[in-house]
């Protein structure tokens, strides 16, 4: 990108990022409104609150947490969560005292948005968790902070690393 | 690809650092850049796995040195220039442009535009299960992935390329993404939670207990 073939650090993308953003909009493909309206969707209305929700609800419904786990999709949809990024297709899995589970994606980043929100990512390049997580699930744990061990846990858990389905 | 991108059991990259109160985004242009994607892909100027494998095909050095929306930004203008969306000439201009007066750059609102798109980002994408083919494996089965190595874009990652495992659960049929990232057609497979043992993978360095769960194209498997 930029065309740049020195040794600096590559330019911060904001300039390029406008411009292109600019030349959609000309072509109609893009408008000012649509920027504002995405980005209000991912910064207030969907988030980890929502999975948080249907977590908070299978604790209390044991009947809706028999839906979740045989349909995650249409469970999530009863709450009203749904749309892009993973709310046509999804696999909800229980921690027990001897499963716990942590999902990582080792290939791309996909995420379950309608429940999640978009994934957490610093601002500065960090692979850590994508190497290690597959291989290492117990020094990766973090991955999965709404899901603590079981209280109670008496037997070693058994480990379960898997990539998410985000058809 | 065997990219830097499969980065599964891979070390030597520090620890994981945790961001306390973490914003969703870091700066406005990531918010740009987010947008600009589900338009596109909204509008089917590109599909999820040319998104996927247009970030695969970022020089190594780069992807390794860039964030997240660094990597989206990489491949959402990889893809435009490509599918002649935008021409890249067309686009250094611009930026140059900008960058010498960035007040030209005026807002411009399409309501119609933006009412379509937001319906249709809430709705979801339409990948739901296909009809055919019938899967040729059922829950238990033992199965061998294939020692594969494909130049382009693939979901079955290096680390687990010739292992044994076992079918965990059907998922259904969908689009393959080996197909639809390089315009072969979705070519529509049966898709399925393939389970390892942790040694499988990892050998003596296995953690005990340890089992993982990847979620596999019936083309990546054999009978074992």
């Amino acid at each position: 990108m930029g065309g740049t073939h020195n040794s600096e650090p590559e330019p911060y993308p904001a300039l390029r990022v406008r411009a292109l953003e600019s030349l959609l909009i000309e072509k109609g493909l893009l408008s000012s409104d649509v920027v504002d309206k995405l980005v209000a969707i991912y910064e207030n209305d969907v988030g980890p609150m929502n999975g948080a929700r249907v977590v908070a609800r299978a604790w209390v419904d044991s009947a809706y947490k028999q839906r979740l786990l045989a349909d995650g999709a249409a469970a999530i949809a009863e709450l009203g969560f749904g749309g892009r990024g993973g709310g046509d297709k999804l696999v909800a899995v229980e921690n027990t005292p001897t499963v716990h589970n942590l999902v990582v994606c080792t290939l791309c980043s996909c995420y379950p948005w309608p429940v999640l929100g978009l994934p957490p990512v610093s601002s500065s390049p960090s692979r850590s968790r994508f190497g290690s997580g597959t291989a290492a699930p117990r020094s990766a744990t973090w991955c999965c902070p709404n899901a603590p061990p079981a209280p109670g846990t008496s037997a070693r858990p058994s480990w379960r690393g898997s990539s998410p389905v985000t058809r | 690809m065997n990219g830097v991108h499969d980065l599964g059991g891979m070390q030597g990259f520090g620890p994981v650092a945790r961001e306390p109160n973490e914003p969703v985004f870091h700066a406005d242009w990531e918010k740009r850049v987010l947008a600009m994607n589900v338009a596109a892909m909204t509008q089917r100027l590109y599909n999820v796995d040319e998104f996927r494998h247009g970030i695969e095909r970022m020089g190594a050095a780069h992807y390794l040195a860039s964030g997240y929306y660094e990597h989206w930004f990489a491949a959402v203008e990889t893809l435009l220039i490509e599918k002649g969306v935008v021409k890249r000439i067309e686009l250094d201009v611009r930026t140059a442009a900008l960058g010498a007066n960035p007040a030209a750059h005026p807002r411009r609102d399409d309501p119609a535009l933006s009412a379509r798109l937001l319906h249709a980002v809430r709705a979801g994408s339409a990948a739901k299960s296909e009809a055919a083919p019938a899967p040729r494996f059922r829950a238990g089965d033992r199965v061998l992935t294939r020692n594969t190595h494909p130049a382009g874009h693939t979901r079955l990652p290096r680390y687990a390329r010739g292992r044994h495992g076992a079918i965990e659960r059907f998922h259904g049929v969908y689009t393959l993404p080996d197909a639809h990232a390089h315009g072969r057609g979705r070519q529509p497979q049966p898709l399925y939670s393939v389970r390892f043992e942790g040694r499988e993978l990892w050998g003596e360095s296995a953690e005990p207990g340890a089992w993982v769960y990847l979620d596999l194209w019936e083309s990546y498997l054999e009978p074992a």
